[in-house]
């Protein structure tokens, strides 16, 4: 097996150097950069998930919440749709620091203590602002005949909300949220602010030590073939999921 | 009980101007992210018009490297230009002044950087914009216009240009509102915007939450007269245009 892994590894490397590409170089941080690429992913992903947890009950709120739930929700995605991540990220990162005792006390500290989780838990809440606006818009888009219906039919208000008006509501945002989905991968670079060793951290790193542009180069090719993924799965995806609505043009 | 509030007291002072206070410098970053912001505009707003005018052309070429561009610089992290320009910048100017002058060494304006790197950006994402807006006007108008006797500038001043003005004004506020928090970028390459002057607060007070807190509220603040201006604005460019069931 690691014999199979050298000789592609080595393969690898010497198309590199063929196309003018620093192979030495690439043989000291190329695993670095996978690694790095494996970071960005987990940072992604997770806080997209976990953001869509937090997103629905959010965009609800703000379309059936009375007063107070919905302005609530109103200001929570204003406050960090308005502010940059880095600042958002700074305010939890070093904010839990001075909070040490007091997180220590309920049993979080380990949780604020790595940079990471920091990254993955303001990366949460800012995603959940975009999709809960995103969604919010889909809702809203969607006829009132369509909860009329469903509650002529005899659905309660929450299985008309699970049955008919969040998947057309779903439908509606697929695109924005494959939008948010890039924007996520594009944004979690911040997190090497924060000494995390994502793709961007791993890339400053290297640079740092060897003082060669091409790693900026590398990490540009990386993010672009992950954004590019991301595009194309979501044109599938959306022409997939939305069959019915196709047009012909 | 008591100490609540004097804990409250305690902060505000920090925001006080003056030697002790750390208001005036604050608001000295605060007005620097603006003037970057306020740079940044015209020349990401050219860049995107340049782009948007190649995406509409005839030439393949052209259209081609149009939509390069913006794939590359819609898809590239912010920070990761911001770097690239930076680092990128430094080293390619001193290797073209070395064949000029032996052992010159160049340093890049960090102001100026940041300018460009937003500016390649912001026009990837306006171009998108402009595009549409471009499209939005039809051929008609144009022809018209012509017959009229109008001349190419008069044409365009005149008649195209209003039209894709109110088309690309919700799209354009858009972008400005993405530019004005990716400004905070730039604070990682030590401009001493609103970012980093907080940040250097932060380092002798020990008080970064409440630091990071207040930054955030001044960038709500700029979003929100930002978005005041841009409704005014839209308003003007839609005097001329009833909307379906609009009064």
């Amino acid at each position: 097996m690691q014999a199979i892994l050298d000789a592609i590894g080595s393969g690898f490397l010497s198309v590199m150097g063929f196309i003018g590409l620093n192979a030495d170089l690439m043989d000291r941080y190329g695993l670095r950069f996978l690694d790095g690429v494996w970071v960005t992913l987990k940072l992604v992903v997770l806080s997209v998930f976990l953001g869509a947890l937090l997103a629905l009950p959010l965009a609800v709120a703000r379309v059936e919440g009375g007063k107070f739930l919905a302005r609530a929700s109103f200001v929570y995605s204003y406050f960090f749709r308005g502010t940059p991540l880095l600042a958002q990220t700074f305010l939890i990162y070093y904010g839990a620091g001075q909070f040490r005792e007091q997180l220590t006390d309920i049993g979080l500290w380990w949780f604020f203590r790595d940079a990471f989780n920091c990254a993955l838990f303001t990366f949460t809440l800012n995603t959940a602002a975009y999709q809960s606006e995103i969604l919010r818009g889909g809702i809203q888009s969607l006829p009132a005949g369509q909860m009329e219906a469903a509650q002529s039919l005899g659905l309660s208000r929450v299985l008309a909300y699970r049955k008919v008006v969040l998947p057309q509501a779903f439908a509606v945002g697929l695109r924005p949220l494959g939008n948010e989905l890039v924007l996520m991968i594009k944004s979690s670079a911040i997190a090497s602010v924060i000494t995390v060793y994502d793709l961007m951290g791993v890339t400053r790193l290297a640079f740092s030590r060897s003082y060669d542009m091409e790693v900026y180069l590398w990490a540009a090719a990386l993010y672009l073939i992950m954004v590019e993924i991301v595009r194309r799965v979501w044109d599938v995806l959306e022409r997939r999921l939305n069959r019915h609505m196709l047009v012909s043009r | 009980m008591w100490s609540v509030p004097l804990i409250m007291l305690d902060l505000l002072s920090l925001l006080s101007f003056g030697p002790d206070g750390w208001g005036d410098e604050i608001a000295r970053g605060a007005l620097l992210t603006i003037e970057l912001a306020l740079a940044t505009l015209p020349v990401g707003i050219t860049i995107g018009l340049l782009i948007a005018l190649a995406k509409d052309s005839h030439s393949p070429v052209l259209r081609g490297l149009g939509n390069l561009y913006t794939t590359v610089f819609r898809g590239l992290p912010e920070l990761l230009t911001l770097f690239i320009v930076y680092y990128g910048g430094q080293m390619l100017l001193t290797r073209i002044a070395n064949y000029l002058v032996p052992d010159a060494n160049i340093e890049v304006n960090q102001f100026v950087a940041g300018v460009v790197a937003l500016g390649l950006v912001l026009g990837a994402f306006s171009s998108e914009v402009l595009l549409a807006a471009i499209r939005a006007v039809p051929r008609g108008q144009k022809e018209a216009a012509s017959a009229l006797g109008l001349s190419g500038w008069s044409t365009f001043r005149l008649v195209t240009f209003p039209q894709l003005w109110r088309v690309a004004l919700p799209g354009l506020s858009n972008n400005w509102m993405v530019l004005l928090k990716d400004t905070s970028l730039v604070s990682v390459i030590a401009i001493s915007d609103l970012m980093r002057q907080t940040a250097i607060a932060v380092g002798v007070t020990k008080q970064p939450f409440f630091f990071y807190l207040v930054a955030c509220l001044i960038y709500l603040v700029f979003s929100g007269v930002s978005s005041a201006i841009f409704t005014k604005l839209e308003n003007r460019a839609a005097r001329g245009f009833k909307r379906v069931g609009g009064h």
